[in-house]
């Protein structure tokens, strides 16, 4: 029998395509696949990036003239002064772009890909057809959404969140002319194309892990992606709907959304009885499980890296799989707090406050314990190590913040200002491109068979974590002094002028920090093709991942696929051979041992 | 040098700390000029609380990064749960989150209870870009508004229709100009005619969407007389950001004479 | 959008989980590992359906709250409706004696039922298209009232899942001809299960719109 497994998976490797096209383009392979979603993404992340930017020079220096860019973007400059409906497009799709199509789709659907097969002991995905589906049904989604700048009155400008009836009237900003449909469309695209993912992973995960390896000997990474995929089946269909009745709304002349006896511009709007807040519940359905999303992938590398560059088992590995479980189960039962000044009842505000108040315990959870693995250990200070560090340290500022706005008497003052960017900014797009950056580093032997500069990595890393406190963490304090978000202009405002000073730094933060991506960008393909040789097992960690060659074949094991025996966070066992044991070895060691069984 | 990065990093999460509890230490607010000083209060609780959570936390950490980076002969331990000491902290951090929560709800409780009966009632409505004010006169009714009655030539910017008794008294202020009477309970009913707007006050703690389709009330008391701001926080169009209205607060004794001036 | 539904269909038995014979371990796997837990192909159309529940969820609770606003008038189902439904419960009660048919070697009446699944399928869009054409006639459009915004959307979506399921029979009829569908290789268990769900799922729409 052995010896026919043996054989099946070899005829699997040679079975890998070989033509560049099925090998490389319309791959099957869920490394290809996933490898192909990471590169989209940062793609994508450096268009939002650009938009960020633009953002901030505007936020900066609002009076001032730039007659340099406005000969670039025409479009969205009038005499060197950027246009406000421009301003609009740019923060509606610098938040969609970098939630969905760089967020969601670098750690989910790039890492996902990656990791799932190599941590679970498969030969692929479950349905390797249906994943390649999903990667080229992503790819137009992205070019609906790129391409929306170029058509009619521009992009979509009702803010990420596209609140209609901004969103459904196309006389209510420039944006919601076609731009808004472009918007809907891109965005089914890629619910269609992340719900293909979400059921390869959970396939995946419950029916074709390796022998010996239990759900409770999985890697957290691959809990979180479990967790996560569970989370976007049952959420982004919420928002599939409101898409799709949007887009009645806005050219089918229904009315779910848009109520009766309004005037805009002085012309009697025709719609009847919509509510504005049925989108608002149907959006924060999907949006707030959405942050679960972006943000368990990096709390399950954080976890991982952790454990294998301090040296250390993970501490309450248990309470971590269970914390996770606990955010992503009240996830869905939390949206309502994005919406304490909206009008809702004020009985369903207090409970969507208690639950809110309730989803700190887990997050405080994984802290302590993160905290816990650190004490007494031996910590390798490579570069994943440092994002690692840099997740745990967004976590912290980010989720305090939390406490703030999660009470809903304080979330008067506080909703719709910069405290609310900044908060998540620190905890759901900086804990998630942190833990992005981290995974890159960690994995990218499995990625590419080479090693990322460790020196170049370093100084990314110093940059990046700098500036990224500096841009968002003096944030709070115009916040808490009433700075709106989404503003254009805040000279306008008496009680925001001597803010100023505090919004060009943060400008010229946002600067550094997006000229310093640029070391990684150069890091990333330099090391692609020219880094140091990767070989099995570089980091000495014990996950099953590391126990093929750097880059793993077609089929992922050479051989047979080995069978698992412990967890993977066997370091520093007392007794073993070596600091680390890995995943498949029995030696009785460690979890093995008499005195934990 | 193997120890620098754990020892930058040490030092960098120490700098975080010092700086932001420095800056924590202002009171950024804008000075609060209404009666819901409970939300300062809570702000205030809250801020000692994640503060403290935040630097002993960020001190853990900036200390275990340092200490315990690789050096010849480190040993780390094996030792990777502890049921006791995880309860523990689950419960505690469990305990202050009931503690927050009961705070949040009286608080937020008092602040959405009716408005008392001898309140003042405004009207609050919305349109891209300016807020229109209306006074129910000494009926204390509003008169019928209509759509398609809206005219912005005529200065009728919410469609009242001035065929209805009860409006022939109403009060239209010129758009983005409130009066409110200092020490007396203001009760506002917010509308909208188009989009979502958000009616902001800053120094008030005041801040409740106007909903195209509803009309939503809020209320609180002016304690100082003064010149304020009105803004708009929630995103409504290319205007957004200049869509903003002044509050003057007058002693209640003139407040008629007031308004009756503005309206000249 | 039943996508992975256009994929190629199960190969697997799901009675014990290993491969049919004559048949190289398929897609990815733990080829080390022994009899999966359950099959993978069926557990990926459970977690489908699981999804498409929620999509339909999200819009009936749209609906129960939209109907609460003064402007909502009842909507009269069209009679063709009735037809329509028996057409489309005919069809699963159809496609069960088709499975019966292939577990007893009966493949020249499995055959049949299959294509009078298929029939009975194409009769329920046909109707469908019937009863919205019987609303236009009343003057019963898209936008002119919420509760006909929800029929023609909700029934439309529908209609779109029922769609892909017609794709995939196609596919089975095509493979019935061949004689590829296997008795015991449960080729039909899958696509019974995806058909029943939009015949339930039909149901909860009919009431949904005009019981409650």
């Amino acid at each position: 029998m052995a010896h026919a497994e043996t054989h099946a998976a070899e005829a699997h490797a040679a079975h890998a395509p070989q033509a560049f096209i099925w090998r490389y383009v319309f791959s099957k392979d869920h490394k290809v696949i996933g490898v192909q979603y990471y590169v989209t993404a940062m793609l994508m992340a450096l268009i939002a990036g650009v938009l960020a930017m633009l953002i901030r020079l505007q936020l900066g220096w609002p009076e001032k003239t730039w007659p340099g860019l406005g000969n670039v973007l025409s479009k969205g400059f009038t005499d060197g002064v950027m246009n406000p409906e421009f301003y609009a497009m740019l923060f509606t799709m610098h938040g969609t772009i970098m939630v969905f199509f760089v967020l969601s789709t670098a750690p989910v659907s790039g890492f996902g890909n990656i990791l799932i097969p190599l941590q679970c002991g498969a030969r692929d995905m479950a349905f390797p057809f249906l994943n390649g589906l999903s990667f080229w049904t992503f790819l137009p989604g992205c070019v609906i959404i790129v391409a929306s700048f170029f058509v009619g009155a521009g992009a979509a400008a009702g803010g990420w969140t596209s609140y209609p009836p901004l969103s459904a009237l196309r006389g209510a900003i420039p944006g919601s002319e076609m731009g808004q449909t472009f918007w809907i469309v891109g965005m089914v695209f890629f619910i269609a194309s992340f719900t293909m993912g979400g059921l390869n992973f959970v396939t995946t995960i419950l029916n074709l892990r390796t022998k010996g390896l239990s759900m409770m000997r999985l890697p957290l990474t691959i809990w979180a992606m479990f967790l996560v995929a569970v989370l976007g089946l049952l959420s982004f269909p919420a928002l599939t709907a409101g898409a799709l009745m949007l887009l009645f709304d806005r050219h089918f002349g229904t009315s779910f959304f848009v109520p009766g006896g309004l005037t805009l511009s002085g012309q009697v709007v025709e719609h009847q009885g919509g509510s504005p807040l049925l989108w608002q519940h149907l959006f924060w359905f999907l949006g707030h499980p959405e942050v679960y999303i972006l943000m368990l992938p990096a709390l399950g590398f954080t976890s991982d890296i952790i454990a294998a560059f301090a040296r250390r088992p993970i501490f309450g590995h248990k309470s971590m799989v269970g914390a996770m479980i606990a955010i992503g189960g009240l996830s869905f039962v939390v949206w309502g707090h994005h919406m304490f000044v909206s009008g809702m009842s004020p009985y369903l505000g207090m409970a969507f406050a208690a639950f809110t108040m309730l989803i700190a315990v887990p997050s405080a959870v994984k802290v302590f314990n993160w905290l816990a693995t650190l004490w007494r250990s031996r910590i390798i200070t490579k570069t994943p190590m440092l994002w690692a560090l840099g997740v745990v340290s967004l976590f912290i500022s980010g989720g305090l913040s939390g406490i703030w706005l999660g009470q809903s008497a304080p979330d008067i003052h506080f909703h719709d200002t910069y405290f609310v960017v900044a908060h998540f900014h620190l905890i759901m797009a900086g804990a998630a491109l942190f833990g992005v950056f981290g995974a890159t580093a960690m994995w990218f032997p499995k990625m590419f068979g080479r090693m990322m500069n460790d020196g170049l990595g370093k100084l990314h890393f110093w940059f990046t974590f700098i500036a990224y406190y500096c841009t968002f963490f003096p944030m709070h304090y115009i916040g808490i002094a009433g700075h709106m978000r989404r503003i254009y202009d805040p000279y306008q405002y008496e009680f925001l002028k001597g803010l100023q000073p505090i919004n060009q730094f943060i400008t010229i933060s946002a600067f550094v920090l997006g000229a310093s991506q640029v070391i990684f960008f150069v890091n990333f393909f330099w090391s692609a093709f020219k880094g140091e040789k990767a070989s099995e097992n570089p980091w000495h960690a014990g996950g099953l991942e590391w126990t093929t060659p750097s880059p793993p074949p077609h089929g992922n094991w050479p051989g047979e696929i080995p069978e698992v025996h412990r967890w993977p966070y066997d370091y520093s066992v007392p007794g073993a051979e070596k600091d680390y044991v890995m995943q498949t070895d029995p030696t009785p060691v460690g979890q093995l041992s008499k005195a934990h069984s | 040098m193997a120890r620098l990065q754990g020892l930058l990093f040490g030092l960098a999460t120490l700098v975080l700390v010092v700086v932001a509890t420095v800056l924590f230490t202002t009171d950024w607010l804008p000075p609060l000029k209404s009666d819901r000083l409970g939300i300062d209060h809570s702000i205030f609780i809250t801020l000692l609380v994640t503060g403290f959570v935040f630097i002993a936390t960020n001190l853990l950490l900036a200390f275990f990064a340092w200490r315990y980076q690789d050096a010849p002969g480190a040993q780390a331990s094996y030792w990777h749960d502890d049921p006791r000491l995880e309860w523990s902290w689950t419960l505690v951090t469990a305990a202050i989150m009931f503690g927050f929560l009961f705070h949040a709800l009286g608080l937020w409780a008092q602040v959405q209870s009716p408005a008392p009966p001898d309140a003042m009632v405004i009207e609050v409505t919305g349109q891209q870009f300016a807020w229109n004010i209306r006074y129910p006169g000494p009926d204390g009714v509003f008169g019928r508004t209509d759509a398609k009655l809206v005219d912005p030539a005529a200065l009728n910017f919410i469609g009242l229709d001035k065929s209805d008794p009860s409006a022939a008294d109403d009060v239209l202020m010129p758009q983005n100009q409130l009066y409110l009477p200092q020490g007396r309970p203001v009760k506002l009913r917010i509308r909208s005619l188009d989009v979502i707007h958000s009616f902001f006050l800053p120094n008030f703690r005041v801040k409740q969407d106007a909903m195209p389709g509803m009309a939503i009330e809020t209320w609180f008391v002016p304690k100082e007389a003064g010149e304020y701001e009105i803004a708009c926080a929630e995103h409504c169009g290319l205007g957004h950001y200049r869509m903003k209205g002044q509050v003057h607060v007058v002693p209640a004794a003139g407040f008629d004479a007031a308004v009756a001036a503005a309206i000249e | 959008m039943p996508l992975e539904v256009l994929e190629a269909p199960p190969v697997r038995d799901a009675g014990t989980g290993s491969p049919p014979p004559g048949r190289e371990a398929p897609r990815g796997g733990g080829d080390s590992r022994g009899p999966l837990p359950f099959d993978p192909t069926r557990f990926g159309l459970m977690a489908f359906l699981g999804s498409a529940s929620m999509l339909f969820v999200g819009f009936t609770s749209a609906l129960m709250l939209r109907r609460l606003s003064p402007d909502w008038q009842p909507l009269r189902p069209p009679g063709v409706l009735l037809l329509n439904t028996l057409a489309l419960l005919a069809s699963s009660v159809c496609l069960e004696a088709a499975r019966r048919r292939l577990r007893a070697w009966d493949l020249a009446g499995m055959r049949a039922r299959v294509d009078a699944t298929g029939a009975l399928g194409v009769l329920f869009v046909v109707g469908q298209a019937f009863a919205w054409r019987a609303l236009a006639a009343q003057g019963i459009y898209l936008s002119t009232n919420p509760s006909s915004s929800f029929f023609y959307l909700l029934s439309g979506i529908h209609l779109v899942h029922l769609a892909g399921g017609l794709a995939w029979l196609a596919v089975l009829v095509t493979r019935a001809r061949r004689m590829t569908v296997v008795p015991g290789a449960d080729g039909l268990g899958l696509f019974a299960l995806y058909w029943h769900f939009l015949g339930a799922l039909w149901l909860y729409l009919l009431v949904v719109l005009f019981v409650i």
